[in-house]
């Protein structure tokens, strides 16, 4: 069942469009992502979730009920805002047993409660430090139990790891995976960072310009875009320009506009003989020498990039385009050197084009 | 390296002897009053007859002590009783107006947040003098037309607490604005997100984080109330405070070191409420 | 919409004090002021209403010179202020360390907290015949005989600098201290003199903050009572003087508030034309916190 459904949500500012026309249905129990560049609206949907604006129009439901009507205060969805919020004129066992004192318990359950949320978060003694003391993990499990001692429905993330460090974010995205596993919560979470979408989601929404341009399992959005946007927008793609000189049976050979010629899988409808396309091939999918079948291309090497597990090899098409090809292990035992002649080979399957448009 | 500073030795001496040197002119004329208040001697004026304490705790003429002195007292009296209403009204007012200015929208906004500056710069003599010709003209209206004697529109301490509180409110608005300008609504959405009403938000959220402000606030008001002269000298009528007291007893009767005395009592008094309040407001400063 | 109603219902409450503090306080007072200064005693009772009031200004050479004389007086304190204060505020702002700022702050505020009255008192103590300056400079033997230091220009002038120049650090002190010094390094770095970054980069960064302090400042001293008074003693010729003495002396309310008209006209006069010069309007400068 669905704990949470959004049915032609939009909101508009004056002329400006925040969000367009959207719709999803997120299923009890399950982690949703809402990915999209800076600017795409996420926010202002979230906040519209929360109760903070009110939308132009659709509907919002949860639990199945209709929730426009219903003040923030009193809606059951809570939220783990982006600075965390944390209430500095209160220790941190005030601030968990905030929403418990709104809601008129006694102080015997409130303590309870408290000290058991404490307890699944792994910080049992912290109850009576101010939250200047504690650490950015520390305060990120404080923000989310502070929500999570109330039972919500479901529970809103907006953007939570952004002020952390590289490691301590790595940590935390398991970290919050493993908490919704553990409070079986449904999670709706929105970000601008693919790699926290993919790792964390059940689902996941891709969102441009106001609409949602995919929605899918992390493996679908990655192996199967929809649009060219979410393409380039999860993962790391090369991305040429060029014009599809014929199209057959969901394939489409195209033409290049630096030169030379591949067989792509047509991404969506738009693509059409002639007209213009994208063509997008992901760096591990292609690798350096002949293959058998499929693309190929030739060009020069023109430079290594050493990024662990990441590393590139960057070829240099005879028609000028950059191409970054993956080399997962760069540590000089493979004879490849900038100024080389080199053959890039790659399947047709892990090839898209999608229509361009004008 | 500090790119500010002088970057010669010989210009950095100068500049600290500049400095030492204003200190100096500041301390100059409050050291002198208040040496005076403990010379043994009738006079407020040299030579230095020994020290003694009788100025201030004295109980037989003439050298009647500040706290013996009876028309002193009350004049003290007075002034903390004005200087206490006037300080929480001017707070009250002043939350309202932060409030105001700095969470709603409304037409003539800025042109209405320069009119709430303006009482700053309007002379204190112009504004007791407007309050009382306003008042007088309303009680006169009133007697004229319906007969009723309303004796507190007359110079007096009603009057002198509405003078002091047309621009002590300008003061406290700044104040609190000031602070809760630098307040995260974040904080607020997520009282709300968790249940809270608007007004427990306010209470248990707002108001907390606002408070050192209202104590400043309420502490700037207090000083500049009770040191007022220019516009209570105006409105004053005959419960007088401190500092019209001492003007009469000054220009009628000449000085005694009394008022030394006085002025001793009132640097220190100050000074121990000025340091309270920036205490107050920098323990109170969330370390977020 | 419930929630609207209640954002439009906190708007007007909030709204009330503000509206009622300065319609009653200021605004009414003032054309009160205005009123009355149009009005002229004819009789028990009987009033008639002109511009007669502002003649009787015009034709007495005494008031109008007290005027130009407040006036120019204020004006030359002010600068004095701004002279003497704004190597203290560059002090505290900008070279002080972190601790001893907020100290040096506190420090410069105590003369402000104790009375305008304590004040004036103590330089009297300090000035007069039978005062300190009187008595070391006879002890010294510079002098045979007390010196009556009071009751001159510069005396005054000296007094209400005292008064006023904290009022001028404190807007400069904060103005500057929000002023980053990797402006100051990039002048130096692209070839400037010291003066030069003085002038191209401080001051008109500063400005903000001057304009404030001169605006307050020349206010405070016209509109100054005790210091000249006391200080300057019969001869003293301030213009708020006068004013006292129309209202309370000599019971003459048209004639005061005249004055008042006068007094704050004039030196709204010279605000104004002062903002002009330097291209700063009140909200830009007063207004900003």
């Amino acid at each position: 069942m669905y704990d949470l459904q959004c049915e032609r949500l939009t909101k508009r500012f004056g002329q400006h469009i925040a969000v367009n026309d959207v719709s999803f249905d997120v299923p009890r129990g399950s982690f949703f992502s809402i990915l999209g560049p800076s600017g795409c609206g996420k926010t202002t949907l979230m906040r519209m979730i929360a109760g903070f604006e009110t939308p132009t129009g659709g509907d919002i439901r949860i639990k199945g009920a209709s929730v426009l009507s219903t003040p923030p205060n009193r809606r059951s969805v809570k939220m783990v805002f982006q600075h965390l919020a944390l209430f500095p004129m209160m220790n941190v066992g005030e601030n968990i047993a905030y929403g418990l004192r709104c809601r008129g318990e006694n102080k015997a359950d409130i303590g309870r409660k408290v000290a058991a949320v404490l307890e699944r978060i792994g910080l049992p003694d912290v109850a009576e430090k101010q939250v200047s003391q504690l650490s950015g993990g520390q305060k990120q499990r404080i923000a989310i139990a502070r929500c999570m001692v109330l039972e919500p429905d479901v529970l809103l993330l907006d953007e939570p790891l952004g002020a952390l460090d590289l490691k301590l974010r790595e940590r935390m995205k398991i970290e919050l995976k493993l908490l919704q596993n553990q409070f079986n919560t449904t999670f709706l979470y929105i970000t601008h960072d693919q790699s926290e979408a993919l790792v964390m989601s059940d689902n996941v929404a891709v969102m441009n310009a106001g609409r949602f341009e995919q929605i899918g399992s992390p493996q679908e959005l990655y192996n199967s875009p929809r649009s060219g946007f979410v393409a380039g927008f999860v993962g790391d793609s090369n991305r040429w320009q060029g014009r599809a000189v014929d199209v057959a049976d969901g394939e489409a050979r195209v033409a290049l506009d630096a030169g030379g010629e591949v067989i792509a899988m047509t991404g969506d409808s738009k693509v059409a003989a002639g007209s213009k396309v994208e063509v997008f091939v992901r760096p591990e999918t292609i690798s350096l020498g002949a293959g058998a079948d499929g693309n190929r291309l030739s060009g020069t090497v023109d430079s290594l990039l050493f990024n662990g597990a990441n590393s590139r090899v960057l070829v240099r098409t005879a028609g000028g385009n950059l191409v970054e090809v993956g080399h997962a292990v760069m540590d000089g035992s493979s004879p490849v050197r900038p100024g080389d002649q080199a053959e890039i080979s790659w399947r047709r399957e892990h090839c898209l084009c999608f229509g361009v448009a004008g | 390296m500090n790119v500010a500073a002088p970057q010669s030795t010989a210009l950095r001496w100068i500049y600290g002897g500049y400095m030492l040197a204003f200190f100096l002119y500041l301390a100059a004329p409050l050291a002198a009053a208040a040496m005076f208040a403990f010379n043994d001697s009738l006079f407020p004026a040299l030579p230095w007859k020994g020290f003694t304490l009788d100025w201030f705790f004295g109980t037989t003429e003439p050298k009647l002590g500040m706290f013996y002195d009876r028309r002193l007292m009350e004049g003290l009296r007075n002034s903390l009783y004005i200087g206490v209403i006037v300080s929480a009204l001017s707070v009250v007012v002043g939350t309202c107006n932060a409030f105001l200015f700095e969470r709603k929208q409304f037409p003539g906004k800025s042109a209405l947040y320069v009119l709430m500056i303006v009482p700053l710069v309007i002379p204190g003599v112009i504004l007791g003098i407007s309050i009382l010709v306003f008042a007088s003209m309303i009680a006169n209206g009133l007697e004229d037309t319906f007969d009723l004697e309303w004796d507190f529109l007359r110079p007096g301490i009603f009057l002198v607490v509405l003078g002091q509180f047309s621009f002590l409110v300008t003061i406290t608005s700044l104040v609190i604005a000031a602070r809760l300008r630098k307040f995260d609504v974040a904080l607020e959405e997520a009282a709300l997100n968790l249940g809270a009403s608007r007004l427990r938000v306010l209470r248990t959220v707002t108001l907390p984080y606002l408070a050192p402000a209202l104590f400043s606030a309420f502490v700037v008001a207090f000083l500049v109330s009770f040191e007022n002269f220019n516009t209570t000298l105006m409105l004053v009528g005959s419960d007088a405070p401190l500092t019209i007291t001492m003007y009469d007893r000054m220009v009628k009767v000449g000085s005694t070191p009394v008022l030394n005395a006085v002025s001793v009592f009132l640097m220190i008094g100050s000074g121990l409420l000025a340091l309270l309040s920036v205490v107050v407001q920098r323990g109170k400063e969330p370390k977020a | 919409m419930p929630r609207s109603d209640a954002g439009k219902l906190s708007l007007i409450l909030l709204f009330m004090p503000f509206v009622l503090w300065m319609a009653l306080l200021i605004v009414l007072p003032q054309l009160g002021v205005g009123y009355l200064s149009l009005r002229e005693k004819l009789g028990p009772g009987k009033y008639s209403f002109g511009l007669a009031n502002y003649m009787d200004f015009l034709h007495e050479p005494v008031y109008w010179n007290t005027l130009l004389r407040t006036a120019w007086m204020s004006i030359l304190v002010t600068i004095l202020a701004l002279i003497v204060g704004f190597p203290v505020a560059y002090y505290i702002a900008k070279i002080a360390r972190q601790r001893s700022r907020a100290a040096l702050f506190l420090m410069c505020l105590i003369p402000l907290w104790v009375s305008d009255l304590v004040r004036a008192f103590g330089w009297i103590v300090l000035l007069r015949e039978t005062g300190l300056i009187s008595g070391f400079l006879q002890g010294i033997g510079l002098i045979s005989g007390p010196v009556e230091l009071l009751y001159n220009d510069v005396t005054v002038v000296v007094g209400l600098v005292y008064t006023v120049v904290l009022f001028m650090i404190v807007p400069l002190v904060s103005t500057l201290d929000g002023m980053d010094n990797s402006m100051i390094e990039a002048g130096y770095n692209l070839g400037g003199s010291r003066f030069t970054v003085f002038r191209r980069i401080v001051v008109p960064y500063a400005m903000p903050g001057i304009v404030a302090g001169c605006i307050i400042v020349f206010m405070l001293t016209a509109g100054s009572y005790l210091t000249p008074i006391l200080l300057g003693g019969k001869n003293s010729m301030w213009f708020t003087e006068q004013i006292y003495e129309q209202f309370v002396t000599r019971y003459n309310w048209e004639s005061g508030a005249t004055f008042g008209v006068l007094l704050l006209a004039f030196t709204s006069f010279v605000v104004w034309l002062g903002l002009r010069l330097t291209g700063q309007s009140l909200a830009s400068t007063v207004a900003k916190d």
